[in-house]
């Protein structure tokens, strides 16, 4: 029944929202859903044993005839998703703090219907509702690059959404293949999927009808030219929402509609997927350099990033699969706290073009070593959350195949090469007209700084509950392959 | 919890204490008690380490302190973990011997810096690194310190970071280290995967792997050792340090000559039961290491900058060590580092003091007759030098000559390459020493002034004043270290006991040289160092007021020595331009030209394709039932023809 809540309570928080109009209001309500939102999942976390396995949380029939329920289950791998989206979520509401974007209500509440959303992906246990909320969380996000979004932003987001939505539908026609596959009563439960025999040949297609929908989503090279225009051009929040949860669910999807699936599909296809993942991070890194533009440039970061995690889901070990799941996580703090940087500094300047910038440290020392801090984060430096994570892919992926490891591990280098670039353009050097217009940062929006720097150093220095968290479902996973 | 663990655990508190104490009070404190602060955090580890090292027991050498769970899963146990061995130690008393020294000069060197509590802050949270590097009881604790004074090391030579050029000097020093770090990684994951452990007491106990998969171990030590060329500066990765020299000076000498370079040495020496079974990459890091040693000695002929000139001459000592790591001469490399961690650490901060008093004048060609002016700065400077150059009973003498018996019991030719190689140190430092404190003072000679950016105040010889006590007195605290360090391992023909060989008890290659031998090599080298260094003499004050040779009256293969052979340029061209260029030609090319355009082209059909549907759909009726009767047609014709 707490499963549902979870769903639940954005839905009623994005409805209440508009109701009302000023600001400070919808930042409270907001605030205030979001954090009792956590709590839940909190409460939820606690009272279940993970240990057990899957955990039946909520099922009613819905459409009985053709096997579509609603059905929601939680083990140790959704339940880590759904701390991911309810916390992250909290980080991206007080980020907005001082921000004030027209029509605030309608921008939260979309907000928070994304959140609904994403929710029910992770809980979902029965393809048609998977899918179903899959569309869903793709609506809002629509509609807000659409409305507060920045230049060019009616080609952009229509790019993105047809994107998207084809490669959906590619999952939906897996999704009703396999129902025709199931055996008795035809169904859509996920349970149902798992006990299907499907010949290897039909395997090998299958795998691209589903890769394709997720890849796209995450991005993975090369589904994702839609990725580095949406980024730059959306509202930072919205960026923050796409970048931080919203790719993780292709993620998500892979682990758990792909692998256990279709098991010799993804044997047959994994080397490919995983030198283009890998092809894919490097490139982007490499690409990355050379950006002006700062959301650009952490665009490409990302996907940089999302590259290295696309590779160890493929390696399908234990080392490699604890890495990813402890890495989306991470990545989505870090990315969420530099795009929040890259924000404060458009916001103080007016410009978000490198070249233009320069000099910040002078005027702030505080505010460039906090972005210093979660620059090393990304970049993977020891004590830090990003090495935890890029330590166990890589040795995952060493495990699988060393070679792919040690490619995968150029990113070490090139990952250091952009972001120190960055820092030094931005932060280094002599100030010049622009930034020296850049005054102290309130306190207000160090708010949601500070907690992304401790946040940082606690999984970096002790990721011990995380990995105890997804060990059993990850081993379980492993074992159904 | 026993002594032990509280002593450690203090140990890496005290500097990190003074990292966070000065991080975030920063301005709220006089810039003295800053430097205080921060010299303190590293004092307390100094008295500390000695207590642990008087207490450390022969019957129990080694120990492992447990302190928390770091990473778990599945097979991987990689525990906050740290060791207490003689070796350890050794280097607990090293970095925090030569760190205090060089804290409490900075008070003094620093004191005029309006960022001065940053910088302590940062040379504190470089100590802790270092410390945990050098205490990690598994490698991955290890290279949480690697990868961590990395770190400190770039943010504190681009300290000054109003300067691009020391930017990018800062950002050069971090990416050159990150491909030696990239290897250590891959050696990660290799001993991961083969061991299944990381602790150092497993690894070296795991007989059965090491003794009979050579391959596995060499490809181990290799990896270890592009990680430790890395950090060391040792051929292809040097080009970092000299370029680091943008940093402060006492940062020069704290992590650039003493410790942090030194991290590699210790890397290897640590790992010395893997590289026994690898002789393939014993044998590159000799070559390595002479190739490394020769080739900086040679560049450091020919450089103006004296903080270039020590930069070379680090590299060059490097290569010594790792010389003697390939010879499997474990404790003299070690030995070689300690006393080199005196010596270089005084060479820096007696550079560092001309600096002072020349308002940061590095240039030698504006120097000369600072002897008179700079008294403490002029002896203790030439007491490094006499100890770098091999002279007894300076302690560089006893610590090279081990390395120098040690060679010459492996290969005699190899030998002569190493001789070669101190003949070139003593030549380059007592080049500085003679053109820096003999001659006339050539810095307020208007033709010396080619440097337009930086409008320094043209200083009267009459003018210049030694150094506060703050600073020479450290000065002198190292110029007795440089001068008796070596007895602490005086070999058995001056009437030693090899003490440090018998602490390290670090099983090392027996020299089987007879004392008569010995004697002869001894006093060859000695003897050939003094007459360069007269010769040298002669050189450079037989023409007082001339400083170092100009370019233009260079001849080609001095161009090449005085360009540092072009290296920087090469790698500029080899690796630089061609990830800028694909870095500008990617986004155009493959993304703007192929995916994207293939993914629009899918788009812009499918919208072809509809305005052409449109084109049908014309409302004229006569048009459709044209249509129609063609479908008609062509529906029979299909009936009949074919099926």
């Amino acid at each position: 029944m707490n499963a549902l809540f979870l769903i639940v309570i954005p839905f009623i928080a994005s409805g209440l929202i508009l109701l009302f109009r000023k600001s400070i209001i919808v930042k409270c309500i907001s605030i205030a859903a979001s954090l009792i939102q956590l709590l839940l999942t909190l409460y939820v976390l606690i009272q279940t044993n993970f240990s057990q396995g899957n955990i039946l949380s909520f099922f009613i029939e819905w459409i009985p005839s053709l096997g579509i329920n609603f059905s929601l289950n939680v083990d140790g791998i959704s339940m880590f998703m759904l701390v991911l989206t309810n916390f992250l979520s909290l980080l991206i509401l007080v980020s907005g703090i001082n921000r004030e974007p027209k029509r605030i209500g309608m921008f939260y509440s979309m907000i928070f219907f994304t959140q609904a959303a994403m929710n029910g992906v992770f809980l979902s246990s029965n393809a048609i509702l998977f899918y179903i909320f899959w569309e869903l969380s793709l609506i809002p996000v629509y509609f807000m690059v659409l409305f507060w979004g920045g230049e060019r932003r009616q080609a952009i987001t229509l790019k993105f959404f047809i994107y998207t939505l084809l490669g959906s539908l590619f999952m939906l026609f897996a999704f009703i293949f396999l129902y025709w596959q199931t055996s008795g009563i035809h169904s859509f439960e996920i349970t149902d999927f798992y006990k299907i025999k499907i010949s290897p040949a039909v395997q090998n297609r299958l795998f691209w009808c589903l890769f394709i929908a997720f890849a796209i989503k995450i991005p993975l090279f090369p589904f994702h030219s839609w990725q580095p225009d949406t980024y730059t051009t959306a509202p930072t929040q919205v960026t923050m929402i796409l970048s931080g949860i919203m790719l993780k669910m292709g993620i998500y999807g892979i682990i758990r509609w792909l692998l256990p699936i279709v098991p010799q599909g993804v044997e047959h296809w994994s080397n490919t997927v995983i030198i283009l993942s890998i092809t894919g991070a490097l490139y982007a890194s490499v690409i990355a350099l050379k950006q002006n533009n700062i959301k650009t440039l952490l665009a490409w970061s990302s996907m940089a990033h999302v590259g290295i995690i696309g590779a160890g889901i493929f390696a399908r070990n234990l080392y490699s699969l604890q890495g990813v799941m402890l890495q989306m996580l991470f990545h989505g703090i870090n990315i969420i706290g530099l795009f929040l940087v890259a924000d404060t500094i458009e916001n103080r300047t007016g410009t978000r073009k490198i070249s233009e910038l320069g000099g910040i440290r002078n005027i702030s020392p505080f505010f460039s070593s906090t972005f210093l801090i979660i620059i090393l984060g990304s970049i993977a430096l020891p004590l830090t959350n990003g090495f935890i994570g890029e330590f166990l892919i890589l040795t995952g992926l060493f495990k699988y195949y060393s070679w792919y490891s040690i490619f995968a591990g150029l990113i070490v280098i090139t990952g250091a090469v952009y972001m120190l670039y960055i820092y030094q353009k931005v932060m280094l050097g002599q100030t010049n007209e622009l930034s020296d217009s850049f005054i102290k940062v309130p306190w207000a929006e160090n708010i949601v700084l500070i907690p992304v720097i401790i946040l940082i150093f606690l999984f970096g220095i002790y990721p011990i509950p995380l990995l105890n968290l997804t060990e059993i479902s990850v081993k379980g996973l492993l074992q159904m392959m | 919890m026993n002594n032990t663990t509280i002593y450690i655990i203090l140990i890496l508190l005290f500097p990190l204490a003074g990292f966070l104490i000065n991080a975030f009070l920063n301005k709220n404190l006089p810039g003295k008690i800053s430097g205080i602060i921060g010299s303190i955090a590293v004092f307390v580890p100094l008295i500390l380490s000695l207590i642990i090292f008087i207490n450390l027991k022969k019957n129990i050498p080694a120990q492992t302190i447990y302190l928390s769970q770091w990473i778990i899963t599945g097979q991987i146990n990689i525990p906050f973990e740290f060791l207490i061995d003689p070796l350890s130690v050794l280097m607990m008393l090293v970095v925090t011997g030569v760190g205090t020294v060089i804290h409490i000069y900075s008070i003094g060197y620093m004191h005029s810096d309006n960022r001065i509590h940053t910088f302590f802050s940062w040379m504190n949270l470089f100590i802790f690194f270092m410390l945990i590097l050098i205490t990690g009881a598994n490698y991955l604790i290890m290279f949480i310190g690697w990868e961590g004074v990395g770190l400190c090391s770039y943010l504190l030579i681009g300290f000054w970071f109003k300067n691009n050029e020391f930017n990018y000097a800062a950002r050069k020093a971090f990416i050159m280290n990150r491909i030696g770090d990239l290897g250590f990684l891959i050696a990660l994951f290799l001993m991961i995967i083969n061991f299944e452990t990381l602790s150092f007491n497993n690894i070296f106990t795991a007989h059965h792997i090491l003794s009979q998969d050579t391959k596995t171990i060499t490809i181990i030590t290799l990896l270890l050792l592009v990680g430790a060329v890395g950090k060391s500066a040792q051929i292809p990765l040097y080009t970092w340090l000299p370029d680091a020299m943008a940093g402060p000076t006492p940062v020069s000498a704290l992590i650039h000559a003493a410790t942090m370079v030194a991290a590699g040495v210790y890397m290897i020496v640590r790992s010395n039961l893997l590289f026994r079974f690898a002789p393939l990459t014993m044998d590159l890091i000799i070559i390595i290491g002479i190739t490394t040693a020769l080739l900086s000695a040679t560049i450091a002929l020919y450089q103006e900058d004296i903080k270039k000139v020590l930069a070379y001459s680090t590299i060059s000592q490097l290569g010594y060590m790792f010389l003697a790591l390939g010879l499997g001469a474990y404790s003299s490399a070690m030995f070689h580092l300690t006393t080199h961690a005196f010596f270089k650490a005084l060479l820096f901060l007696a550079a560092g003091s001309i600096i002072h008093a020349l308002n940061g004048e590095q240039n030698l060609r504006m120097m000369g007759g600072l002897a008179g002016k700079l008294p403490v700065t002029f002896i203790t400077f030439l007491i490094a030098a006499l100890a770098i150059s091999g002279i007894p009973p300076f302690s560089g003498f006893f610590s090279k000559d081990q390395i120098l018996l040690n060679t010459f019991n492996c290969c005699p030719s190899l030998w002569i390459f190493a001789v070669l190689g101190s003949i070139l140190t003593c030549i380059y430092i007592f080049r500085v020493f003679y053109l820096a404190f003999y001659g006339e003072y050539r810095g307020n000679s208007p033709d010396n002034h080619d440097d337009e950016d930086i409008i320094k105040p043209d200083k009267d010889i009459s003018a210049l004043h030694e150094s506060p006590l703050i600073m020479t007195i450290p000065l002198i605290i190292l110029a007795v270290l440089s001068l008796a360090g070596g007895f602490i391992n005086l070999p058995q023909i001056f009437g030693g006991n090899n003490y440090l060989d018998n602490y390290l008890a670090i099983e090392s290659a027996e020299t089987g040289i007879d004392d008569t031998t010995e004697y002869f090599l001894i006093s060859t080298t000695v003897i050939v160092v003094l007459i360069m260094i007269i010769i040298v003499w002669f050189r450079y004050t037989s023409k007082p007021a001339q400083g170092p040779k100009v370019i233009t009256e260079m001849n080609f293969i001095e161009k090449m020595v005085y360009n540092k052979f072009y290296v920087d340029e090469l790698y500029r061209f080899l690796f630089e331009k061609p990830y800028d260029f694909l870095s500008e030609k990617l986004l155009p090319t493959i993304e703007k030209g192929t995916i994207d355009k293939t993914v629009n082209s899918a788009g812009t059909l499918s919208l072809t394709l509809g305005s052409l549907a449109r084109k049908i759909q014309n409302g004229n009726i006569s048009f459709y039932i044209l249509l129609m009767t063609l479908a008609a047609i062509a529906f029979l014709a299909i009936n009949v023809f074919i099926l």
